[in-house]
């Protein structure tokens, strides 16, 4: 039913008056339908402007992103996305706003009622159903968004930084959400995270990425049973390990910041 | 009890300046004919108030009630407010819609707009005269323009302002184009058309109590300066305070419509 997301040989420049910035280069994933996987690393590595390609607002420079046999060039409901800002239409309500894409693609309004009531049960939205997003807290608010791409009922969902501005514990809150969704809905999920220890708790595979050019330094499966135990040894292992890899990547990052500062 | 003390203060000031009014003026301190005593000016807004002569068999009562002058004259000056600002905002709210969703079209009209848009609708006086003649067509065509700026100059920065966050998330749930404009951007820039229609309509209203004085024979504007002929002060004043409430139960209308129309925005209370 639902094909893999191929991305072969993916480049990405960006033109700045400075000089051309490569933000991706030679990416190369297969990423299976039903997989959980987050892309990994620290600010400036391009683990956004790879989900961005994903979702067809910045198509490659070079190379193309397969899904079902088309490549991706412009966005669509075949991959909802999730933003860090929520990206909610503070002018509708919270039902309003998970009715939207079903009313684009023109679904008769009972089967539109129906959907957005499961989705309102399923995310423990009843009672918000007629807010608007300004009366909900951030938590509440990423809900939301979350079931208004649900409602598209797309294979896909992409992902970007959802929880970062969370506080720690509606953060934990909405991890588990995510992954109970996931496990019942069998959604393939591409997550952009900065968060080590999000990215072991959450993902099938951990794609970590170096920063510029942003390639993959690190393709990790996670062998661990869910729910997971952040307090475990084999959690521990892995978040050190990753932690390393990803402090490499900060410190150039943080060098280059430096350098360029120096020329200032 | 809180907002018996709170109206008690906020009238406090109102009230003396009255008191003070009336004793100067009973003192003759001043001419009646220059600046009447307050009391005059009550009993005058009270007579301009009232019907003119008793009820007539042909009137039903609300008819007779009804039918004194300065409500026949906040009517129509009403009525030349409404009618202009809808033909200005009319105009104004498409065109401003185009020029703030695309580029190509704002390069092409901004440089007309930024011509026309420091002149002041009262230098149009005599060329609406000359193009409409009297009556009420030279009114509508001063507000409409009175009108038609704000509007204008608001929508296009409601337009341009839109988060591109919403954009992104619209194109992401299959959003069309024109979808886009009238469920989105259009909503987006509410908040910023709204604070235009209520300058407009600010606007429209100074300009009809001029553009009254020119071309008809009656209306809130008309009234004042027909008093002046005959040195009514009294009813001068009447008039004025007239203007005055008017201008504050239309401000007051238009509010409320923003609070129903932005529930949904930050930062406002209903």
């Amino acid at each position: 039913m639902s094909s893999p997301i191929l991305i072969n040989n993916v480049q990405k420049v960006f033109k700045t008056p400075g000089g051309d910035v490569v933000a991706l280069k030679d990416i190369n994933l297969t990423i299976q339908p039903g997989e959980f996987v987050c892309l990994l690393g620290p600010s400036g590595c391009g683990k956004s402007t790879l989900l961005n390609a994903v979702a067809g607002f910045q198509p490659p420079s070079d190379g193309q992103i397969i899904i079902d046999q088309k490549t991706i060039r412009s966005p669509g409901p075949d991959r909802g996305m999730v933003f860090q800002e929520y990206a909610l239409f503070p002018w509708m309500t919270v039902a309003q706003n998970i009715a939207f894409g079903l009313e684009i693609q023109k679904k008769e309004n009972a089967e539109i009622d129906l959907t957005v009531n499961q989705l309102l049960d399923l995310l423990h939205l009843k009672d918000f159903r007629d807010r608007y997003p300004k009366d909900l807290s951030g938590g509440m608010r990423q809900r939301v968004a979350i079931a208004r791409v649900l409602a598209l009922d797309s294979p896909i969902m992409l992902m970007d930084e959802p929880f970062g501005a969370l506080d720690a514990l509606t953060r934990r809150n909405l991890q588990d959400e995510l992954l109970r969704i996931w496990e019942k809905l069998g959604k393939t999920i591409l997550f952009v995270t900065h968060s080590i220890e999000e990215s072991i708790y959450l993902a099938d595979r951990i794609v970590v990425m170096t920063y510029r050019p942003g390639t993959v330094k690190r393709d990790q499966y996670v062998d661990m049973p869910r729910p997971r135990d952040p307090a475990s040894p084999a959690f521990n292992d892995l978040k050190r390990e990753l932690g390393r890899l990803v402090m490499e990547e900060q410190q150039r990052h943080a060098d280059a910041e430096m350098k360029l500062a120096a020329v200032d | 009890m809180q907002k018996l003390k709170d109206f008690a203060h906020g009238a406090l000031v109102p009230v003396l300046v009255l008191v003070l009014w009336e004793a100067c003026s009973r003192a003759g301190l001043f001419s009646a004919v220059v600046m009447p005593a307050p009391s005059a000016v009550a009993a005058k807004w009270w007579a301009y108030l009232l019907p003119p002569q008793e009820q007539d068999a042909s009137q039903t009562y609300l008819n007779w009630l009804l039918s004194g002058e300065l409500l026949h004259d906040a009517y129509s000056s009403l009525y030349r407010v409404i009618a202009g600002f809808v033909i200005g905002a009319g105009l104004a709210l498409p065109l401003g819609l185009l020029m703030g969703a695309n580029t190509r079209i704002y390069a092409l009209f901004n440089p007309l707009v930024q011509i026309l848009r420091p002149i002041p609708p009262i230098a149009y006086i005599p060329l609406a005269i000359l193009w409409f003649g009297l009556g009420n067509p030279p009114s509508f065509f001063l507000i409409a323009i009175g009108a038609f700026f704000p509007v204008l100059m608001n929508t296009i920065a409601g337009v341009r302002q839109v988060d591109g966050i919403y954009l992104r998330a619209a194109r992401n749930l299959g959003v069309g184009q024109w979808t886009m404009f009238t469920r989105v951007i259009l909503p987006a820039a509410t908040p910023y058309i709204l604070a235009g229609v209520r300058i407009g309509i600010g606007t429209a209203f100074i300009v009809v109590i001029v553009s009254e004085m020119i071309a008809v024979n009656d209306g809130l504007g008309f009234r004042i300066l027909e008093a002046r002929e005959f040195m009514w002060s009294d009813k001068i004043i009447a008039g004025m305070i007239t203007i005055g409430l008017l201008g504050l139960a239309i401000d007051t209308a238009v509010s409320r419509l923003n609070n129903h129309l932005l529930r949904w925005h930050r930062g406002l209370e209903h």
